[in-house]
């Protein structure tokens, strides 16, 4: 269990995290998503105890990470720049780790082989690739089999396989009952892993919520009507209360009308329909409306299709 | 639940200090900066020993009285210290890299997620990496002195039992753990390597030669007290009629000015955002 109480980090006089609270519970998959810049890392790493917040508190079970005894039994983390000495090999790494908690030697052997790096176990880390470096991440953050875990970008840069096995083992991880707090940028890949989402921006709280219902609540559904007696049948959509826009290729796109009620006009008012399909709103979309005011760096409107941006 | 009761299988020791010891001792065995700066220090202290006592030697006619008087004065001071002014740039250099490399790589963060109390991090860091210096220090001090003193013998005969020689010698030991805790502290300090070594090659070698400009009795005494210049006095059998300071008065300076920036460092590691 992560409580987030009323935190806030600022540097200089940006305020990257302004006074968020949420609790991330055990069981289940809890995603962290926001655009870049928008604090996920400033947050984790104040959970981590690697940043100081200016005010509020994140405790794990109730404690300060800097007041955890053994701190790696209790939450394992994969930051999301590397943590790594490049000269030190991956055995030798998680055996430093595991010593410092008093861990027995045994304990590097299975998580090195519980993330598939035992050929390269003895290679210095400094050579490995981004899957690779990924891996012996995550075998650190297991290492003390903790009941929490905080994942920042743990999918970032690899490869579809290696999506689906990170992908697999967080779902894993959270129905052994286990906390799983993960961040993420890509809304669709929330979409898929996560069964609770906290979505900031700009260091501020937007949504929390499950993902069914951030999904429901924040994809608009429309109908995507086509048919030669296009002005007439918008005539009878919008009395019927349906919202109206004209596509460019002749089309209709119809909001708050469902498909069977377009259907029930048209045979109503004997108009032929060439084409009726209910369309929801891509997630992405909805995401990046949500967000849209909070992206740090936004690209400028119509500076993208005549390339004037100062 | 299974996370909990697992758990609980893993914690076969007591936690403590020790263990965080024991880690420090694998990262630092299991680096090869660690491994060529030692070898380095044995090779360049051991070889300038033996080249700077063998000139000596054969240039004995050819050098002043007052050389000869230093020399036969102290032979011991004269053994240990050329291997020594070399030798010792390792140690600067390996004590910065011990804390320095662990920012570059990004070590630092797993390094402080295993042991979120910094100071504890730091004072097992500083205890295996002095612990080592010393030991392997006094052990190229001695082997250093037995070089040096039979090719000094006929000109300048010096034994381990005479007044104050065990002390310098094991003294040099001691210089270059303390010298070691003093490139940590700078590290910490400034975390960044180059920068790092800048600073304390810069003390060490530059400063304090520089010191001695300084016009009157004021720039005599800041030479003496600046850090490796008090701290090298423990290499001498006794006090030389120009030190200002004895020979543990001058080691107990050296120890000063460590102390103070290792607590400097522990004061910035524990205030900064890792």
């Amino acid at each position: 269990m992560i409580e987030v109480d009323d935190l806030t980090k600022r540097y200089g006089d940006k305020t990257a995290v302004a006074g968020l609270s949420f609790t991330v519970g055990p069981g289940i998959v809890t995603g962290f998503l926001g655009p870049n810049g928008a604090g996920k890392s400033t947050t984790m790493r104040m959970i981590l105890g690697l940043d100081r917040p200016d005010g509020g508190s994140a405790t794990v079970d109730g404690k300060l990470y800097r007041d955890l005894p053994q701190p790696l039994s209790v939450v394992g983390a994969l930051l999301e720049a590397r943590a790594v000495h490049s000269g030190r090999s991956a055995y030798n790494h998680l055996l430093c780790l595991a010593q410092s908690q008093g861990f027995a030697r045994r304990r590097v052997d299975e998580v090195i082989e519980l993330v598939g790096l035992v050929e390269v176990a003895h290679k210095r880390a400094g050579g490995f690739s981004l899957g690779m470096g990924q891996r012996l991440g995550l075998a650190a953050a297991l290492l003390g089999e903790p009941s929490v875990l905080v994942l920042d970008e743990p999918v970032n840069g690899l490869d579809p396989e290696g999506v689906l096995w990170i992908r697999n083992l967080m779902k894993r991880l959270a129905s052994e009952g286990r906390t799983v707090f993960v961040s993420s940028h890509l809304m669709n890949e929330m979409a898929v892993t996560a069964d609770h989402l906290v979505v900031i921006g700009r260091g501020k709280l937007i949504a929390d919520c499950s993902t069914e219902e951030f999904i429901a609540s924040n994809t608009e559904r429309s109908v995507l009507v086509r048919s030669p007696d296009g002005g007439r049948i918008a005539d009878a959509i919008a009395a019927a209360g349906g919202r109206v826009s004209a596509n460019g290729d002749g089309s209709l796109e119809v909001a708050d009308l469902d498909s069977t009620r377009i259907w029930e006009l048209a045979v109503d008012g004997g108009f032929v329909l060439s084409e009726l399909t209910p369309r929801r709103g891509s997630l992405e979309k909805a995401f990046m409306e949500l967000t849209r005011d909070s992206v740090e760096y936004g690209i400028p409107s119509g500076s993208a299709s005549n390339g004037s941006v100062q | 639940m299974t996370a909990t009761t697992t758990t609980s299988r893993l914690q076969a020791h007591k936690p403590g200090f020790g263990r965080l010891v024991l880690g420090e001792w694998t990262k630092l065995r299991s680096v090869r900066a660690t491994v060529w700066s030692l070898g380095l220090l044995v090779v360049l202290d051991l070889g300038f020993t033996a080249l700077f006592t063998w000139l000596t030697v054969s240039q004995w006619s050819k050098s002043s009285p007052a050389a000869h008087a230093a020399a036969i004065a102290d032979p011991t001071s004269l053994i240990m210290g050329t291997g020594l002014e070399l030798g010792q740039l390792t140690i600067c250099v390996l004590g910065v890299l011990v804390i320095t490399s662990e920012y570059s790589t990004g070590m630092i963060r797993a390094s402080l997620l295993a042991v979120p109390k910094r100071l504890p991090m730091l004072a097992a860091k500083a205890t295996v990496f002095g612990s080592l210096v010393l030991v392997l220090g006094v052990g190229v001090s001695l082997a250093s002195f037995a070089l040096g003193a039979p090719i000094l013998h006929s000109k300048a005969p010096v034994s381990l039992g005479d007044p104050g020689v065990l002390r310098a010698v094991v003294g040099g030991g001691m210089y270059l753990c303390v010298l070691g805790l003093f490139s940590l502290a700078v590290g910490t300090i400034v975390r960044h390597t180059a920068a790092a070594l800048t600073g304390v090659i810069a003390f060490v070698l530059v400063v304090a030669p520089l010191t001695l400009l300084i016009p009157g009795s004021i720039g005599k005494y800041v030479h003496a007290y600046m850090p490796s210049q008090a701290g090298q006095l423990i290499t001498q059998a006794h006090r030389g009629p120009q030190d200002l300071l004895t020979p543990w008065q001058g080691f107990g300076v050296f120890c000063a000015w460590t102390a103070a920036l290792l607590i400097v460092a522990g004061i910035m590691l524990n205030r900064r955002d890792a």
